[in-house]
Parts: C-alpha cells; structure tokens; sequence
C-alpha cells in the first residue's frame, strides 16, 4: 500500500486503480506476489494489502470501494484473492490466475520471466 | 461525542467534506468534535490512498469523494 496517499483533487492523481495478490505460500502465490509489486511499481495502478480486506480493515475497505478499477491476481484455481474480494463485497474484479499461463504450481520457480509474463498479463487488462 | 476527521492534504473537495460533515452533524443535533487531518503521514495511518476521507469514531466510512450532507448524516446515525 501507499504511505503517500494523493489528493483526487489536488496536482497529484490518486492511483487509478488497485491491485490485489493472493500472495500465497507456493511459487506461484510468489509470481503473483511480484507482479502485483512490479505493476504497483511501475503504473499508477497501486498495490493494497488483500488482508487487510480480509480483516475489515476500514480505510482499505474505503480504497477498495473509491478505485476506478480492482484487479486480482491469483497463484492457483483456489482463488484466495478474487474470493477475499468477492465476500468483502467486491463482485466486479478483474482477474488473472498464474496457473492459466503455463505456470504449474510447485513447479514454476518465481523468476523475473515470469513475473513479467504475468505483470504483463495484469498490464492488458487495466 | 462523535468524533469526525477530515482526511485530506487541503483541497476544495477536502473543503467541501469538511463543510457536509459540519452540516450533517448539525442538522443531526449530536455531540460531536469535528478536526482536520491534514499531515500526510497521519493520513497514511489510517490506509487510506484515496482523499478527501471521512473517518467516525476511528472508522474511515468513505474515502475519494464528496458525499451529500444527508449521506454523512446516515453515517452519523
């Protein structure tokens, strides 16, 4: 998450979306991990903490209902991400899995290829 | 006593916030404190990344948009 929140109003544009990780313990919850940073990085589409939308954390939940976009990234069909999203409220998510894109899970190491492929894939859907 | 921030760096919509919350509280006829936080480090505290904010009784309610006074009035209740 941004410790330097923008003003809508003011010079400085707010993140034009929000970006979400499953973040999860296998290799591929580490593509989506660094993807979801490399976007973060390099747009103006931030990253936010999917736990704090797990915990009702109350002005994540405001960032999440005020952004023009969601996107989830998720490692695996668990769906850890979208469904965090979906139970907190959030229905219309754009979403990638890394396992969709010829990555298997316990056998894709977190390499910067991939973590490219799927920013890129993140990319095209913004 | 309700407690109602303001998160926002100073712009007219951060303004326009501060003034429907004042209305709203008002109109409400409750007991409240009504502040301004303006200190970008306090408002990164509470996670929000989108201004203006309103935060009651420590909980940010709506973030990155002027709401109606009526709409703050029903979050006061």
């Amino acid at each position: 998450m941004s410790n330097n929140p923008k003003c809508n109003c003011g010079a400085s544009p707010a993140p034009t979306g929000i970006i979400y990780s499953c973040s999860g313990a296998a290799d591929v919850g580490e593509i989506a991990d660094r993807a979801a940073r490399k976007i973060s990085r390099e747009t103006n589409v931030k990253m936010s903490c999917l736990a704090g939308i797990g915990g009702r954390v109350s002005g994540l939940l405001a960032n999440a209902s005020a952004a023009p976009v969601l996107v989830a990234i998720d490692g695996c069909p668990l769906d850890c991400a979208k469904k965090t999203l979906e139970l907190a409220g959030f229905t219309n998510v754009k979403h990638v899995r890394v396992t969709d894109h010829d990555f298997r899970k316990g056998a894709s190491p977190a390499s910067d290829g991939a973590v490219d492929k799927i920013a890129a894939v993140a990319a095209s859907l913004l | 006593m309700k407690k109602i921030q303001i998160l926002g760096t100073g712009c007219p919509k951060c303004k326009a916030l501060y003034s429907a919350a004042e209305s709203a509280a008002k109109t409400a006829g409750i007991e409240y404190t009504l502040e301004k936080v303006t200190d970008i480090g306090a408002i990164a505290s509470f996670g929000v990344m989108f201004t203006p904010a309103l935060v009651i009784d420590g909980e940010v309610k709506l973030a990155g948009r002027v709401p109606t006074a009526d709409e703050v009035k029903k979050l006061l209740a």
